[in-house]
């Protein structure tokens, strides 16, 4: 008897449609009730028989922490942006000069900057993340000392340029001379590193949408960046997460600000043509 | 006083009298709480907020103990009866002794 009930409750667990617990939603992503970005849309073109639609993070999170992001005063990463506002005035270095003394207001002068980076530099022959841009200024307009690649300091400017371009499509530059550092950083994804035997593509690609232990698997798209974590409570950079990952794996990882990943970096930001710049963003 | 210590209030300029506003406040603050060792392995000293009020023409609104285990940059949300025009105040006690405040002024009409 107990053995029939058994089976026919495994029967019926059976002939459930399967439904994951982490999936993302459609719940509609607001800021500050004015305005909405896109964080569903088609996949672009490269990405033909990979994915058909690419997501950001935020659908893969739960509802307080898709409710933090809704609103400034709520995100903590806005503390972040602020801290930048007063450092972009601050005159540092031997040249005297601040980051305003060239580029005037940020809202002005850094709009649409983020959503193009990271971008192919012709003077200096490379492909540049906004964070290496950030250190080049200092080092050569501002003679002051550079900044450590992922410390808070530069992520919380990194916010704040991030910020001037909220809503605007991630739109990175994948041919012409950026085309060899973006193949390279095609490699990257595809590869499997650490003990664990593990590429970008075996969580983010295959994988999203289901449980990786307790945590959510997304798309791992670059859209949200700066994202505020909970876990940690500041704002984590790009090649930080990076790190992170490929830590995950049991591997050696690569340096942050390298050319690995940066390589990485515009390949994932590719990934994410389409979708609205989203950061400072919050996640758990 | 620790550092980058910046109170944030968002209240209603304009309230109906006798209307319950919603309030929100957030501190940027370390929260230390006194269990984590320096490089050179000393106690770094405990800093957190231990107590929250509020207080609206003098009444008090909201009275808050916090304990080491609340996060950093404490986050509050509540409501509040407005029976008149008046001043919401807003005040943070460290444990270092600094005080930190905001006001907010709420017309109403």
């Amino acid at each position: 008897m107990k053995f029939k009930q058994m089976t026919a409750i495994a029967a019926l667990a059976l002939a459930l449609p399967t439904l994951s617990l982490a999936d993302a939603d459609d719940d509609k992503l607001v800021i500050n009730g004015e305005l909405e970005l896109v964080t569903k849309t088609a996949a672009p073109a490269h990405l033909d028989g990979a994915l058909d639609e690419i997501m950001s993070g935020w659908h893969f999170r739960d509802d307080q922490t898709q409710a933090m992001e809704m609103d400034d005063f709520d995100n903590p990463g806005m503390l972040g942006v602020e801290a930048a506002l007063d450092a972009w005035d601050t005159v540092d270095g031997s040249e005297g000069k601040s980051c305003a003394s060239c580029h005037g207001s940020a809202e002005e002068s850094m709009k649409g900057v983020r959503a193009v980076y990271p971008k192919w530099n012709e003077a200096a022959g490379e492909v540049r993340t906004l964070e290496m841009q950030i250190n080049d200024c200092r080092e050569n307009r501002m003679g002051a000392e550079k900044l450590g690649y992922t410390s808070g300091d530069i992520v919380n400017m990194v916010a704040l340029i991030t910020l001037q371009s909220r809503g605007m499509p991630v739109n990175v530059a994948i041919d012409g001379p950026a085309q060899a550092t973006w193949e390279k950083g095609k490699e990257i994804y595809y590869t499997r590193f650490g003990q664990l035997d593990l590429s970008c593509a075996s969580c983010h690609e295959q994988n999203y949408g289901n449980m990786i232990r307790a945590d959510h698997l997304s798309q791992g798209q670059t859209n949200g960046f700066p994202a505020y974590r909970l876990k940690n409570t500041k704002l984590n950079s790009v090649q930080d997460r990076f790190k992170g990952c490929v830590r995950d794996t049991r591997a050696e990882t690569f340096k942050p600000g390298g050319a690995e990943f940066t390589a990485l970096e515009l390949y994932v930001a590719s990934r994410g043509n389409g979708l609205s710049v989203e950061g400072p963003s919050v996640r758990n | 006083m620790a550092d980058g210590v910046k109170p944030r209030v968002k209240a209603p300029k304009k309230a109906a009298a006798g209307e319950a506003v919603t309030l929100k406040t957030l501190i940027s603050h370390k929260m230390e709480s006194g269990q984590r060792k320096n490089k050179d392995g000393s106690l770094i000293p405990r800093s957190i907020i231990n107590r929250f009020t509020c207080e609206f023409n003098g009444k008090s609104v909201i009275d808050v103990t916090l304990e080491p285990a609340i996060s950093t940059n404490p986050y509050f949300e509540f409501e509040a009866v407005i029976p008149e025009a008046g001043e919401l105040v807003f005040t943070w006690y460290d444990d270092d002794g600094s005080v930190y405040s905001d006001s907010k002024k709420v017309a109403i009409g």
